[in-house]
């Protein structure tokens, strides 16, 4: 196994997912927000229509948006693939959609393309890839604005210049709960990078998740900022994680343990249980695996758990919970279910 | 120096020649005002601010009436949401626009990535150095220095003079 291989997977007890976003508009548009309906609808069929190059095999799906029920908005919003902003609008708007979901594609968000591609842990050089194929499939048959000293052209001039953004959820409990988190978020503003909650801009850190991206656009070129975000942004806060994971074990032992077998009876019993507080538990299961506390239970399991507890993935999976009215006790099953399974038995019960 | 007709101080002074007899004349306030003296009721300096924040709110309300002739927008409406109506929105609310962007990009003052392939070798250097010339001798006017020299930076980094005949010539 490469090296890279060996930090990729390694770094999956503080590195949730990582994300490329791209911002691109057609040039001889108004911008979504100024542009007429018709206009609008002009942007999604040349952009939906628009010959790839072979650049998609399996290709995309375009799912319409105002066609989807509130429902299906709310799943693509709890699996990060599109903004809450955009599953709200009503304008004319799509997502193209890989088979494999890890390259998503807003047409009509705040820019006419918002291209998107997330993966599981540090695989930012794939995301990067991905994204960059199709930006540039597409930009084989449609103009983007673009404008000599400003680079790509956006509506708002924070994404002006490669309109990249580099981004990565990461789980970071010991910098919250050791009090360090502020000053991290202090330091990041400094190194001009962005600290969102779970589901991005303007929502809070649930379960001690955050997403970091960076702020600046303009001024280096797509393989700069990528390269800084690899090996200097990532890593940092990697290291600043696991630094406050060591000292509170060994300063504070007790009060972790007591948090994360607390976490794991309180799901392994619980008859009614609220997303959110099924989101921070399994939050606490997952920093009780990354620091050897709890046996039996992988990281990828509490994932696939922590997106199985969400709303509209619930309705989806226990066919009471729509009829509940949040859902709480087709929820607290599911956990109880899925615990039940992998808890028993480990050393520390 | 006390007023004439009272104790209070005295704040009008004047000398007048009445019947070819040199008068001087030392009023308070309420006095002078009695014998029909115009007063400023306010201090000047207060006056002063007022005429120039009333010149500022002109300019102001100049700057933010600016439309983008291709979209429609106003510079307040972008004031009021951060959002371009159009790509022609960028070059209709200079300079203003490039001080926010430098503003909200760190102090970054052009693009350093990739320019797409359709237009790839089109890109016009002559307009970039003009703008950027342009932005210079504002800054240098405004007696911006440190960002009049973070801009002929960028002219240099480009390969490019501040005189356009001592540029190379571009390739085509």
């Amino acid at each position: 196994m490469s090296d890279a291989a060996v930090k990729t997977l390694s770094d999956s007890d503080v590195v949730v997912s990582v994300r490329i976003r791209v911002a691109r508009n057609l040039a001889g548009f108004p911008f979504t927000g100024r542009a007429s309906d018709a206009q609008r609808q002009e942007v999604l069929q040349m952009v939906t229509h628009a010959p790839l190059g072979g650049a998609f095999p399996n290709g995309l799906a375009w799912v319409n948006m105002n066609q989807a029920s509130a429902q299906e908005r709310q799943l693509l919003v709890e699996r990060h693939l599109v903004s809450k902003h955009f599953a709200e609008s009503t304008l004319p708007r799509a997502l193209g959609l890989g088979h494999s979901e890890e390259l998503g594609v807003m047409v009509n968000e705040e820019d006419h393309l918002r291209i998107q591609s997330i993966l599981p842990g540090s695989r930012l050089n794939d995301a990067f890839e991905l994204a960059r194929s199709f930006d540039q499939a597409l930009e084989e048959t449609v103009d983007f604005a673009f404008h000599p000293r400003w680079g790509y052209l956006t509506a708002c001039p924070t994404n002006v210049g490669c309109g990249i953004r580099l981004g990565a959820m990461l789980h970071l409990p010991a910098l919250r709960y050791s009090g360090e988190i502020e000053r991290v978020k202090r330091a990041a503003k400094d190194l001009h990078l962005a600290v969102r909650g779970y589901y991005g801009e303007g929502t809070d850190a649930i379960g001690n998740f955050y997403q970091v991206s960076n702020q600046v656009t303009l001024g280096a070129s797509e393989e700069e900022l990528l390269q800084h975000f690899r090996d200097e942004v990532i890593p940092k806060l990697v290291d600043y994680e696991r630094t406050a994971r060591q000292m509170l074990l060994e300063k504070n032992r007790p009060l972790i343990e007591d948090k994360v077998y607390r976490a794991r009876a309180t799901l392994k019993v619980a008859r009614l249980l609220g997303a959110e507080e099924a989101t921070k538990l399994l939050s606490t299961l997952r920093f009780g695996i990354s620091t050897g506390l709890l046996h039996n239970l992988t990281i990828e399991r509490v994932e696939q758990l922590l997106l199985q507890v969400q709303p509209a993935h619930l309705a989806q999976i226990h066919p009471f919970a729509a009829e509940e009215e949040n859902g709480r006790l087709s929820r607290a099953l599911l956990v109880r279910r899925a615990l039940g399974d992998y808890v028993e038995g480990s050393p520390e019960s | 120096m006390k007023c004439d007709l009272c104790d209070k101080p005295a704040l009008v002074h004047e000398v007048v020649i009445q019947n070819g007899k040199r008068v001087e004349m030392h009023l308070c306030t309420e006095h002078a005002a009695a014998k029909g003296y115009v007063l400023p009721t306010v201090p000047v300096m207060q006056m002063l601010q007022q005429f120039a924040s009333t010149g500022k709110a002109i300019k102001a309300q100049k700057s933010a009436a600016r439309r983008c002739e291709a979209c429609g927008l106003t510079f307040a409406e972008f004031r009021q949401t951060g959002r371009f109506g159009c790509a022609a929105c960028y070059d209709a609310f200079m300079p203003s626009v490039a001080a926010i962007i430098e503003r909200a990009q760190s102090g970054a003052v052009s693009h350093r990535g990739r320019t797409p392939k359709r237009i790839e070798g089109q890109a016009d250097r002559a307009a970039i150095r003009r703008q950027l010339v342009k932005e210079i001798e504002a800054a240098v006017a405004a007696e911006q220095y440190e960002r009049a020299a973070t801009l002929q930076g960028r002219l240099h980094q480009l390969g490019m003079k501040t005189n356009p005949a001592a540029d190379p010539p571009t390739e085509s």
